[in-house]
Parts: C-alpha cells; sequence; structure tokens
C-alpha cells in the first residue's frame, strides 16, 4: 500500500475524456515527510509514519520537536501511520502526489462532518412514518416498536436509535484520480470525500 | 472559491475558453455537437436563438438555444466548455432588452422575430 496525507481543498466539475462532466474533489497534499519507521525486529510489525503541514516550533511540545529533529523536518501538523507501505522508507524522505498518476483508483479516509444529535430518519435512514393522515398525530420522525414485550422483555444491544450523528473515520473507496498536478502539490479525485473543507484527509493506493 | 479549485479549473478550460466565440442572448448561433454511435463520430448541428447564458466564467457554464422544428419549438441547453461541442458559430447578433428571453416561449411567428444588431 502507498498513499499520503492531504487537505481537502473543495469540489469542482471537470469534464472526461467522453465529454461528461464529473463531480471532482481537490485535494492538497504538500510533499510528507517520513517521520518514524517501523520494522519487524523493532516494533513487531512494519510500517511508515508520514507528517504533513508545517506548525510553529512554539506550538510543538518538547517532547514532539526531539522526534521531529530525529527525522531532519520541521514540527508537523498532522502525523499518520501506514502499513506495510511501498515508497521511500528512510527517515526524512520525501514524498508527495506525483506518486498518484490519472485513472488510478483510490481510497479517501476523512473524518465526516458532525451533525449532533439527531433522530433515526437522518441517522439511519429509516423512512418515518410515512403520511400525515389516517389519524397520525404527530410521530411522523419516530423510530416505532423497538422490540417485543414480555419475551424477550428487553431491548437488544445495537438497536438503531437517536445519538450522535457524523464526526466519524469514514472511508471511500473506489475513486478514480482525474488529475495530478505535482507544481501546486494538488491531486484531483472523482466524487465527494468525507469531511469539511480544510479538514485532513488519507489517500490510500 | 479557493485559489486552489480555480486553479485547478483553468487547467482544464483555459484553452477551451479562449476559442469559443463571444454571443449572448438573442443572438443567432449554429451548434456543431459530436454524437459517437458505436465507434462512428459525427458532426450534428443546431441552429436557434440563444435564450440565456447561465452561471458564466464557471466550469458549469451552460447556454440554451431554442429554434422552431416542424412547428414545434425545441430548446437544447449545451455546457459551454464541453468537449463535445466542436464548434459554435454565430450566425446573426441580435438587439434585445433582456438577458434572458423566456418571452419569446410565448410567441411564434412574426412576433418572435429580433431584431439585428448593426455593427
Amino acid at each position: 500500500m502507498s498513499g499520503i496525507i492531504g487537505r481537502k481543498i473543495g469540489m469542482t466539475s471537470i469534464f472526461d475524456a467522453d465529454g461528461k462532466s464529473v463531480a471532482c474533489t481537490v485535494i492538497e497534499a504538500t510533499p510528507n515527510v517520513v517521520t518514524q519507521v517501523r520494522t519487524d525486529e523493532t516494533d513487531g510489525y512494519s510500517a511508515v509514519q508520514l507528517g504533513f503541514g508545517d506548525k510553529k516550533e512554539k506550538h510543538t511540545p518538547r517532547a514532539q520537536q526531539g522526534h521531529f529533529k530525529k527525522a531532519g523536518c520541521t514540527p508537523k501538523k498532522k502525523l499518520v501511520e501506514f502499513r506495510e507501505f511501498d515508497g521511500p522508507s528512510t527517515l526524512g524522505a520525501t514524498i508527495d502526489v506525483s506518486i498518484f498518476s490519472v485513472g488510478d483508483v483510490v481510497e479517501v479516509v476523512g473524518t465526516s462532518k458532525g451533525k449532533g444529535f439527531q433522530g433515526v430518519v437522518k441517522r439511519h435512514g429509516f423512512s418515518g412514518v410515512g403520511g400525515q393522515t389516517h389519524g397520525q398525530h404527530n410521530r411522523g420522525r419516530h423510530p416505532g416498536s423497538i422490540g417485543a414485550c414480555s419475551y424477550p422483555a428487553r431491548v437488544f444491544k445495537g438497536t438503531r436509535m437517536a445519538g450522535r450523528t457524523g464526526n466519524d473515520r469514514v472511508k471511500i473507496q473506489g475513486l478514480k484520480v482525474m488529475q495530478v498536478m505535482p507544481e501546486n502539490n494538488l491531486i484531483v479525485v472523482s466524487g465527494s470525500i468525507p469531511g469539511a473543507k480544510n479538514s485532513f484527509v488519507i489517500l490510500e493506493k | 472559491m479557493s485559489n486552489l479549485i480555480k486553479l485547478v479549473e483553468q487547467a482544464n478550460v483555459a484553452e477551451r475558453r479562449g476559442t469559443l466565440p463571444a454571443f449572448k442572448a438573442g443572438d443567432t448561433v449554429n451548434v456543431h455537437v459530436r454524437i459517437t454511435e458505436g465507434s462512428k463520430e459525427r458532426i450534428q448541428q443546431f441552429q436557434g436563438v440563444v435564450l440565456q447564458r447561465k452561471n458564466p466564467n464557471t466550469n458549469g457554464e451552460t447556454f440554451t438555444v431554442r429554434k422552431i422544428s416542424n412547428g414545434v419549438g425545441v430548446e437544447r441547453i449545451f455546457p459551454v466548455l464541453s468537449p463535445s461541442i466542436d464548434k459554435i458559430e454565430v450566425v446573426r447578433r441580435g438587439v434585445v432588452r433582456r438577458a434572458r428571453l423566456f418571452y419569446l416561449r410565448g410567441l411564434s411567428g412574426k412576433a418572435a422575430r429580433i431584431k439585428e444588431r448593426k455593427k
């Protein structure tokens, strides 16, 4: 697996080879730095930790400053570990968007927008009651029954109910790379990706 | 809009936008559309009056062309920057006093004429 950390910029549309207009998301990924290398001998598994986005040294705890100093780079905002990484795996090496080429199929991981406390219609896609007539009072978006009566005499674990929605780690698979602009550190993928603008995303190939 | 998005949009359409003629509502245009049937490609023409241009200066800019075909009004909406448009010819420039000519839909024959713009 190969990958990079980036920042969601926003959406636009571009025309593909067939002349169809395709909705796309623009992601900025300035060159990532290898900040740590994990190997089977020392850690029991092999992985590479990448760092993305500069931050000021005065905003970096001492312990982290030492970590970045070891890799010989400036302090980074976001660190992510990639398991079984094929790519540069020496401390301080950089990796940029040119690892992707047009037509690649990628997976994008992000944190979805938080929606707060939501009912079952928005949260789980329940269809609601489906009408306002036939004696319907004020329960159009209620969940309905959550179980039987004296047997089992309890509500099963995992029953879908209202609650905090969004703000989850979400992976979208099968997105196509439409365009790569290494001189501007930009990559354009088809479709939408989770999260708000300026949020961190992980691109995996 | 973010500058970086503009960068991506310009990379895709800047040269195409440069090749397009200037036209606006009221002009009569002849649109050459590429049509692919199986492996064959041919050009179809659609000539009529431009009713409106929507979302100008964006990737999704479109224009609406209206013509009378066998006594029936036909309107087609084209994306301005679509690669399936071979070329756009401006046949006639018209004098109109608004940007959206929906009033033409209610008119027919002589009443639906548009005065030509004289240089």
